[in-house]
């Protein structure tokens, strides 16, 4: 329980910097200064010193879903094993669950989109649901590859699993999962190439076209809500393929050391995807079942090779 | 005892039979709407005494031409009869306001009042001939209920034709499959026939012959084709049964036959049942997922549910031969909580539906919207079934899922290649249905819901009255209730099964024995709860600096939201997926630009009308339709009023029924 709290507190200092790095990461390969990585948090803080507008026909999802979005980041936070893999007994961190705390975020994003009653928040609600709705097929199966060689699906005991055995980690299964849940990771959390997480182009708008209408601290918690899915799901992808440094009791120094480790995953991942995003370009909207539908073949593909080589 | 629950439940039927044809008209509703809920009360307690093991007997002696009929509720039957008796009591509350016109008319509240009984006694019967008399009961009761507003909309007596047409069709199947079974067993009794199983090809008929009968009253792709027709011409409180209650018998017989009546070891029919309920698990979200009407819309999503249903009764028969006893077990109980959830959450939405039709006069979702502040509480529970629709966690679909998932994923085994290659497609279809699950009814609830109104009857819209609201709000606590103390509805579906109450964990939560698996919902709402305080805080403090400021318009992008048309509808929602699924899908776009009379390059209207039919219909049905009135029309050829062609008509009937005579 201190574990999650400690994860909690730790993921909300770290994903406005996680997004500052990325950044960061992109100006200056793009040629440009940067505003500094501390930039999302001043962001955060002129935002939520402004009052949010009104607009007639509005309703209190305006105000109530980002708090849920910002609730199911905090909650994801919690249940992943991102400090350590210490799991409470009556708090369940089974896979399908996490993924059900996702899409109360995404829902809750879809729907405050909606409420606005303009076309574009309509527009970015409809393709996110959209989106949404192909991913979860390859998120299922990956998660599903990932429980087969240990007979669960609680998260704690694939890693705990992965940590004992440092080789499986690299094993063909698993990899082919983990690219599989990486191409559903950057769908879900709308960043290249199926969305790109800074155009207002409304063309290409999904995720900016949803928050386009929030104002305020409204927008406040609906970018802290994105980010720390971004964060929480990078932390996932990072707890499962380097799986080292994480607290496996609970006590100060392995939890410092988780922290850091956290840190230092967060910070390499998230240079990685922004590095890997100047160099892709955006897909046409219709191309993205297409990449999906790839990614979902892997995740098939590493489910049946994990029965093979259970029977080798 | 259980038999003084059946005997009570005669009675009432008996007194809402008098209560409906002697109440005077403005006590009607209220007087036979409370004796139809003491019904649907009077089968819940039935059913739990059955479920409990107070079994008993009611034998009745004569059922011209038939002999005796045994009514005895298995734990099992027991079980749909508490399903049942709860939906058919939250309907009948919620009917009391509801019924305006010919629903409220002596003929619908009694074929409601038989409807609600023969659908329990179906559930209660312990012989053939007491099963096929409350099936084919149910079925002309509930057609005489989509009937029932025949006189004001056309499209009701198409859509009757249809259900009567598939639910005989139905009776039909149903009734050879119990005939060849009966020949072959030599009884009527259900415990006889259980008794004698042999995989002959009698057995296999009977089974092929009830397997469709029941997925024709289920809803199964490819027999479904009622379902999107008879839901939405029905009145709301009437589809809401249908929905939540009359196609959970069809799994019922389902369940029944392949875990007591033909229990068998053979693969290709657990294939067919699991192929079945996988293709309609999708084919019946895909088409939810594009629908506009609203009924329309739920109705295909009870495909896809009971699709779900079959899919886990498949793979618990296709588990168990290799061993693996305990996820078999758990697949089927994910089958039994999928049904509680399914008539919890599917309640609730048709009686939403049902409230949004009465405020507005509107089904269609494209003319909605703007209903969230001018009906509170249809909004708020209709919000809460869809939550439990898509499956979302801490409502009955999510922990009903959760199960589904867990069985298929510690199934998939090594021991065989059919199980390999079988569960990872079954978790991937299960997925695809979740998430076209949660668009769909996202779509429903924001496109319904939020925004502004599309038109004039949603802008004008009222809250429904007291009795509504009531049978609103008991079925979305239950659809919450069920996903926050799943341990409880775990344990009524392992004793429905036999198998005790190992499923249960403390604090409510479940403990999967034999899969390692546990989901206490209780604790993981505690924790969210702790996490929202601290930002609801930040909020309110926020807000105490900082009220909100009311603007003429938010961004728009800088334009004027001039007509509430210019919003995106249900349509225009679900257009991306449209396309993606264009190949399955097919539906008919046609675009017409009128360009101004000046100059040509000028656009003044552009006209765009999309139609989407269902492709089994107008691949099988039509086609077969055609055939059957093309030889309609030739046999008219026969009726040509000559006089003397009849008599030679019956000189040829005369000789040939004299040559068969004599043979």
């Amino acid at each position: 329980m201190v574990l999650l709290l400690v994860q909690v507190v730790v993921m909300v200092a770290l994903t406005p910097l996680l997004v500052g790095v990325m950044r960061q990461v992109r100006s200056r390969l793009e040629g440009r200064a940067g505003a500094g990585i501390l930039q999302p948090w001043r962001d955060l803080r002129k935002l939520f010193a402004k009052e949010p507008l009104r607009a007639p026909g509005i309703s209190w999802v305006q105000a109530a879903g980002p708090v849920v979005l910002v609730t199911s980041g905090l909650l994801l936070c919690a249940l992943i094993p991102l400090v350590g893999t210490v799991a409470s007994p009556l708090l369940t961190d089974d896979l399908f669950v996490v993924v059900g705390v996702l899409l109360v975020g995404t829902v809750a994003l879809a729907l405050v989109g909606l409420d606005a009653g303009s076309a574009f928040g309509g527009m970015g609600s409809s393709r996110h649901m959209t989106i949404a709705a192909l991913v979860e097929p390859t998120v299922l199966v990956a998660v599903y590859a990932l429980s087969v060689p240990i007979g669960s699906s609680a998260l704690s005991r694939i890693v705990n699993a992965r940590i004992e055995a440092p080789a499986s980690v690299a094993a063909p299964v698993s990899l082919l999962a983990m690219v599989a849940l990486a191409i559903a990771v950057m769908a879900e959390t709308s960043r290249m190439p199926v969305d790109n997480p800074s155009t207002h182009l409304e063309l290409t708008m999904v995720h900016e076209a949803m928050v386009l209408e929030s104002s305020g601290r409204d927008l406040a918690w609906l970018e802290l809500g994105s980010w720390l899915r971004l964060g929480a799901l990078l932390g996932l992808i990072g707890t499962l393929t380097l799986p080292w440094g994480m607290a496996v009791e609970v006590a100060p120094v392995p939890a410092l050391v988780g922290v850091v480790t956290l840190a230092v995953r967060l910070a390499v991942l998230g240079a990685l995807l922004a590095t890997l995003e100047v160099f892709l370009a955006k897909l046409r909207l219709f191309r993205v079942p297409e990449l999906l539908a790839g990614s979902f073949v892997l995740a098939l593909l590493a489910v049946t090779a994990s029965y093979l080589t259970v029977t080798v | 005892m259980t038999d003084t629950g059946v005997r009570i439940q005669l009675a009432l039927l008996a007194l809402a039979v008098v209560v409906a044809l002697l109440a005077p008209v403005h006590r009607r509703a209220l007087l036979s709407g409370l004796v139809v809920a003491g019904i649907g009360i009077a089968g819940v307690l039935t059913g739990w005494l059955a479920l409990t093991g107070h079994a008993g007997r009611l034998t009745i002696p004569v059922a011209l031409p038939f002999g005796p009929v045994t009514l005895s509720p298995a734990p099992l039957g027991g079980f749909f009869m508490l399903v049942i008796g709860a939906v058919g009591a939250v309907c009948a509350v919620y009917s009391v306001g509801y019924v305006h016109g010919p629903a409220a008319s002596r003929t619908s509240w009694v074929a409601l009042a038989v409807f609600l009984t023969a659908m329990q006694l179906v559930a209660a019967s312990a012989d053939v001939v007491a099963f096929l008399l409350a099936w084919e009961l149910m079925a002309l009761s509930s057609t005489v209920l989509v009937l029932t507003e025949h006189a004001h909309r056309a499209t009701v007596r198409s859509a009757t034709l249809w259900y009567a047409a598939m639910t005989q069709l139905s009776f039909f199947l149903v009734l050879l499959g119990f005939a060849v079974l009966s020949a072959e067993a030599g009884s009527t009794q259900f415990a006889d026939l259980a008794a004698s199983h042999v995989d002959s090809a009698a057995s296999n008929l009977a089974f092929v012959a009830l397997l469709l009968g029941f997925a024709a009253k289920a809803g199964i792709v490819p027999l479904h084709v009622w379902l999107p027709r008879a839901h939405p011409e029905a009145p709301s409180h009437v589809s809401a049964l249908m929905s939540a209650a009359m196609v959970k018998l069809g799994v019922y017989g389902a369940v029944l036959v392949t875990t007591q009546l033909l229990v068998s070891a053979s693969t290709w029919r657990s294939l067919l049942v699991l192929g079945v309920g996988t293709l309609s698990a999708v084919y019946g979200i895909l088409q939810a997922s594009v629908a506009s009407d609203i009924k329309r819309l739920l109705a295909f999503s009870t495909t896809e549910n009971i699709g779900l249903m079959f899919l886990a009764i498949g793979a618990s028969s296709l588990l168990r031969p290799y061993g693996s006893t305990d996820v078999a077990d758990t697949a089927l109980v994910a089958c039994l909580l999928l049904v509680m959830a399914h008539a919890a959450f599917k309640t609730t939405l048709f009686l939403g539906a049902g409230s949004i039709l009465r405020a507005t006069g509107e089904r269609d979702l494209d003319l909605l919207g703007g209903l969230v502040s001018r009906m509170p509480v249809t909004s708020a529970t209709f919000g809460i079934g869809a939550l439990g629709a898509a499956a979302l966690p801490l409502t009955a679909g999510f922990v009903a899922e959760w199960v589904l998932l867990q069985s298929l994923i510690h199934g998939g085994g090594t021991q065989n290649r059919i199980l390999a290659i079988t569960m990872p497609v079954a978790v991937g279809a299960v997925a695809l249905t979740a998430g076209l699950a949660l668009m769909t009814f996202v779509k429903a609830y924001g496109i319904a819901f939020l925004a502004r109104p599309r038109s004039e009857g949603a802008s004008q819209a009222q809250e429904s009255p007291t009795s509504m609201r009531v049978g609103l709000v008991v079925a979305a606590a239950s659809v919450l209730g069920l996903g926050l103390v799943p341990g409880l509805s775990v344990s009524v579906a392992s004793r429905a099964l036999g198998l005790g109450d190992a499923a249960a964990a403390g604090s409510g939560g479940i403990d999967l024995v034999g899969l390692g698996a546990t989901l206490h919902p209780g604790p993981l709402l505690l924790l969210a709860l702790v996490l929202v305080v601290p930002v609801v805080v930040v909020s309110v403090a926020a807000a105490r600096r900082r009220p909100r400021r009311d603007v003429d318009l938010a961004w728009g992008s800088g334009g004027v939201r001039v007509s509430p048309r210019m919003q995106y509808t249900a349509t225009s929602y679900a257009e991306p997926l449209s396309r993606i699924f264009d190949d399955s899908l097919r539906p008919e776009r046609d675009v017409v630009v009128t360009h101004s009379s000046e100059a040509r390059y000028l656009v003044e209207r552009i006209q765009y009308r999309q139609r989407l039919s269902d492709v089994f219909e107008s691949r099988l049905y039509l086609p077969v339709i055609g055939v059957i009135e093309r030889v309609g029309a030739a046999a008219k050829n026969l009726q040509n009023g000559k006089i003397n062609f009849y008599l030679a008509y019956s000189f040829v009937a005369f000789l040939v029924v004299l040559m068969v005579v004599t043979l």
